[in-house]
């Protein structure tokens, strides 16, 4: 009746996990209970739950992004606690059994369930608002998504308490992942919560490449694109690309479990280096998926904050471009040590540099965008300098690690674990935070805390600095990735000294918590009435903040790259936008407009996932069918459903906008 | 043509920052990377240094540039000069595209010569002929095979200064990676497939070799103990092995086959010749006494 699930998969001989169970539990039905004593359920359920608004989808996918990290974090310090313990004939305090699973959560969640939601978070937020339309190509699919990606996240959250997680490392390799070797339910937690996000993740690059190809606002050519914009299409181009690669290794990988079928083991005509390379053939663009939009981040951010014109728009298109096309010839970097030869190795580390070509324009481009500018030292910027100057040194690393004989000695050791640490800290995780601080004005319509922000920043920056830079060292010491305890005591100071970097940077997640809570609270007095409380350049901050639902009433038209800068600096491109606007003698011509009804399906379908995964896990077959037949029955109705669109009258939009006079061209 | 005087050029530059990368050594014990032992990882210890001195050439004056540009255009500085239009040059796009791309190519040539120079198979020069070393990984220990001597070795690997050792290398079941820090290139060991790799260890001594792909619960302890020995203390040792040890039959690999970690270094005195090839052949499997059949190949 309920498979292979016994009393035994709850872990009630370890501690860890299950007073973290416990607590977790007990603060869900707390949040639960308030919730329902205070009535708010309607509210969550119409405004967010089945919210089709591509701005409350990107704020829920910041939220996720958020608790993960702290998910992930704990995860962290407790292998850098056990590795500043473990020396000499210590054992520390977590067995391999632990350790191995913990590492594996780690990777996974930091870059499945935190860098992911962020950077899609983010996109969904602003992808639809600079490009001036209404929602993305598909609002409801676009629901799917983020509650597909939820459902990953219970999934993997899961497996903390009933059973075990993947002990095989973030990407699994087989044989190790194979059931001769993992006979337990860790691979099949991973496999299946990365199956059913990884669907809800290439439905997002479906929908926002059909976005920003089909529905950009009249007169928005191609080179008139915010570069966000341009960092966003390249990255969801990748997604489309990439993310079919993924869910045909691991359904391969899930054969080979569940059916007996041998794809990657090394018996019976497998390979398990087919895995290796087709899961790096994903795992390369993912980090592009991931960096590039960050890199559009922070051109809007110093654009905007040195209140000047990007420096070489046209090359960082170019760049963008040919970077998301170079990630694709690069992946076997990953392993010049599986003895592929010296002319395939010589090649693929040439690729590989060659990426750090358009890259380096990128950074130049922004130093001459900052040159004759006037710099705001706000937050964001705060963020983009701290990028510049590390992600140039995980840069440099980046293309060592590329020589293939350097690689011979580098490859899987700490300076390895340091230099992806250095471009996903420095790169996506700055980036992100730039960011969130940068258009958290624009989702709440009040700024953050900017001393607490810049605190942050300071908790992240030197945290990284002291966590990583030893762990280069160590790399250079010969100490490998993974090992759970070591023999040389002399490593042991360096191990210290990171994990005091860890707890600064856990430190700064706290003072995020601590921001953002402070600046709930103060939020009267931090309100941006203007809508474009930085002086922005492109069309999000010429909408009112919060926007409403349908972002413009009207239509903006855009006449060159910086088109709100334009329409507040140069009157004759006023004149235009406004005609269609809000300017008083031209009266904006409001017509009636239809917006995307809410809709269950995305919770609902993602609700039949987690049951079809989880009984899938655990070899629940009747449950399996149920969730199985149930979640896609609701996506077929969903396809039959005609009733879908929410008439907004030309009134209702005159009436807000008369309400927000300060909007567009009045100023 | 063009490539071949490249070619000279990278590695007369190679040698000109070489002389100037002493001044740059790490020298400290710890150092494995920065410490090597032997021609292989001299010369790797010689790329990382140069490419790291020649990128940060670069990197340290965007660092530079990138805080001194933020902290002189910033608002509040009168005397800052500002264009706030400015957002185009031809010269500087030029520049700007033109400097990482030359960096890269100088790089890049580095990076295919020295990927057929240090490839794992390539032979070592060397007047003196090679041994043949075998090694297999199991869960979690090392075995080392010498064919010619018909002796295995678990968990200790001993060597002969100066003489260039050919290793042959599979997995008895996951992956793993051999990697002597201090003798340089690691490589994978898979099963099924015969992974080649060459190293040379020029001075007497205990070097720490271990896994560098995690393979498990007990890949922490998969470590082994490199021994280099002078020629004559590695007859001495290879006499030594063979008086004891016992037989590496089908029966003993499959009891060494079964997991565990931390096993004492042991030897065998007897190895029948085809074992290797019968682990080779028969991935995720103890191969029976059939199959390890001694063949008569020399190599």
């Amino acid at each position: 009746m309920l498979g292979k699930l016994t009393w035994a998969a709850i872990p009630f001989n370890q501690p860890i996990p299950l007073v973290t169970s416990i607590v977790v539990i007990i603060g869900i039905l707390s949040v639960l209970a308030l919730i329902t004593a205070k009535g708010w359920w309607p509210y969550l359920w119409n405004e967010w739950i089945a919210s089709t608004d591509h701005k409350r989808l990107g704020v829920m996918y910041v939220a996720l992004g958020l608790v993960m990290l702290v998910r992930g974090f704990a995860d962290a310090l407790m292998m850098r606690m056990q590795l500043a313990l473990a020396q000499g004939g210590s054992p520390g305090f977590l067995p391999p059994e632990h350790y191995d699973q913990i590492f594996s959560a780690h990777g996974t969640i930091m870059i499945f369930f935190v860098a992911m939601p962020f950077v899609i978070g983010l996109m969904n937020f602003a992808v639809p608002l600079q490009l001036g339309v209404r929602d993305v190509a598909f609002p409801v699919l676009n629901s799917v998504s983020f509650w597909l990606t939820a459902a990953g996240v219970l999934l993997v959250n899961l497996s903390l308490f009933v059973g075990e997680f993947a002990k095989t490392g973030w990407l699994a390799y087989p044989p190790l992942s194979e059931l001769a070797y993992s006979p337990g339910v860790g691979v099949d937690y991973y496999l299946w919560s990365l199956q059913i996000s990884g669907l809800g993740t290439l439905l997002t690059g479906i929908n926002f490449t059909t976005t920003i190809l089909k529905m950009r606002a009249p007169g928005m050519s191609y080179l008139r694109m915010p570069v966000f914009c341009w960092t966003a299409l390249a990255a969801n181009l990748l997604i489309v690309a990439a993310f079919p690669i993924l869910t045909a290794t691991f359904a391969l990988l899930l054969l080979d479990r569940y059916c007996g079928f041998h794809f990657f083991t090394p018996e019976l005509g497998g390979n398990p280096m087919m895995y290796i390379n087709l899961i790096w053939c994903w795992g390369h663009p993912e980090v592009y998926i991931l960096i590039l939009p960050c890199f559009g981040v922070f051109s809007e951010v110093i654009a905007t904050f040195s209140s000047k014109p990007l420096f070489g728009y046209h090359s960082m298109v170019v760049a963008t471009m040919a970077i998301c096309v170079l990630s694709f010839v690069v992946w076997l970097h990953h392993f010049f040590t599986m003895g592929a030869g010296a002319d395939v190795n010589g090649f693929f580390g040439v690729m590989t540099m060659i990426i750090a070509v358009p890259t380096g324009v990128k950074v130049f481009n922004w130093l001459f965008t900052m040159y004759g500018g006037s710099i705001r030292f706000t937050v964001p910027v705060y963020w983009a300098l701290g990028f510049m100057v590390t992600f140039v040194i995980g840069g440099m690393t980046g293309v060592l690690l590329a020589i293939p004989p350097a690689d011979f000695v580098l490859h899987n050791s700490l300076f390895l674990i340091a230099h992806f640490h250095n471009v996903i800290i420095g790169g996506v995780v700055f980036g992100f935070m730039a960011g969130y601080t940068y258009w958290f004005p624009k989702a709440f319509g009040f700024t953050l805390d900017e001393t607490l922000g810049k605190a942050v920043f300071w908790c992240w920056s030197i945290g990284f600095y002291l966590a990583f830079m030893p762990l280069y060292a160590l790399g250079l010491m010969g100490a490998t990735r993974r090992m759970q305890h070591y023999a040389d005591p002399s490593w042991q100071p360096y191990m210290i000294a990171a994990l005091c970097g860890a707890l600064l940077i856990f430190t700064g997640i706290g003072l995020t918590m601590l921001q953002l809570a402070w600046s709930i609270r103060t939020r009267e007095r931090r309100r941006d009435l203007t809508g474009d409380p930085w002086d922005g350049r492109t069309l999000e901050w010429g909408t009112a903040s919060p926007p409403p639902s349908w972002n413009y009433a009207v239509e903006p038209h855009v006449h060159g790259i910086d088109a709100f800068w334009d329409v507040k600096h140069k009157n004759i491109e006023l004149h235009k936008v406004a005609e269609s606007r809000y300017e008083a003698e031209h009266k904006p011509h409001y017509d009636t407009i239809h917006m995307p009804k809410r809709s269950a399906t995305g919770f609902v379908s993602a609700f039949f996932a987690v049951m079809l995964g989880f009984s899938l896990i655990w070899h629940i077959w009747w449950l399996a069918i149920v969730g199985g037949i149930a979640c896609l029955g609701v996506l077929l109705w969903q396809a039959w459903d005609m009733d879908r669109d929410l008439l907004i009258s030309a009134a209702e939009l005159e009436d807000f906008d008369r309400r927000h006079p300060s909007l567009g061209t009045q100023r | 043509m063009s490539c071949v005087s490249f070619a000279c050029t990278a590695r007369r530059l190679l040698r000109i920052f070489g002389t100037a990368s002493l001044a740059v050594n790490l020298a400290g014990c710890s150092y494995a990377l920065m410490d090597p032992h032997g021609p292989i990882g001299r010369q790797e210890k010689l790329i990382l240094i140069d490419s790291t001195v020649i990128m940060l050439a670069i990197v340290i004056p965007v660092i530079i540039a990138t805080l001194a540009f933020a902290w002189w255009f910033r608002a509040g500085n009168a005397k800052a000069k500002r264009y706030p239009d400015w957002a185009y040059s031809g010269r500087i796009e030029f520049i700007v595209w033109a400097i990482p791309a030359l960096v890269i190519m100088f790089l890049g040539g580095i990076a295919w010569l020295s990927s057929h120079e240090l490839d794992p198979p390539r032979a070592i020069e060397s007047s003196v002929a090679p041994l043949d070393v075998d090694v297999v990984s199991l869960d979690w220990k090392w075995l080392f095979i010498y064919p010619d001597a018909g002796v295995a070795s678990v968990n200790k690997l001993v060597m002969p200064v100066g003489t260039p050792v050919r290793f042959h290398m599979t997995s008895a079941g996951v992956m793993n990676s051999f990697f002597i820090p201090q003798l340089g290139s690691q490589l994978y060991t898979m099963a099924g497939m015969d992974t080649r790799l060459n190293l040379l260890v020029d001075a007497a001594g205990v070097y720490h070799g271990l896994s560098a792909q995690f393979s498990g619960e007990g890949f922490s302890d998969m470590t082994f103990e490199v021994a280099a020995l002078s020629r004559q203390d590695f007859e001495l040792w290879l006499d030594a092995a063979r008086t004891g040890g016992g037989t590496l039959d089908a029966a003993a690999y499959q009891t060494l086959m079964r997991p565990s970690a931390r096993d004492p270094q042991h030897t065998f005195g007897t190895v029948p010749g085809g074992l290797f090839e019968a682990i080779l052949a028969h991935p995720g499997a103890a191969p029976t006494a059939a199959q390890i059949e001694p063949t008569d190949s020399a190599d």
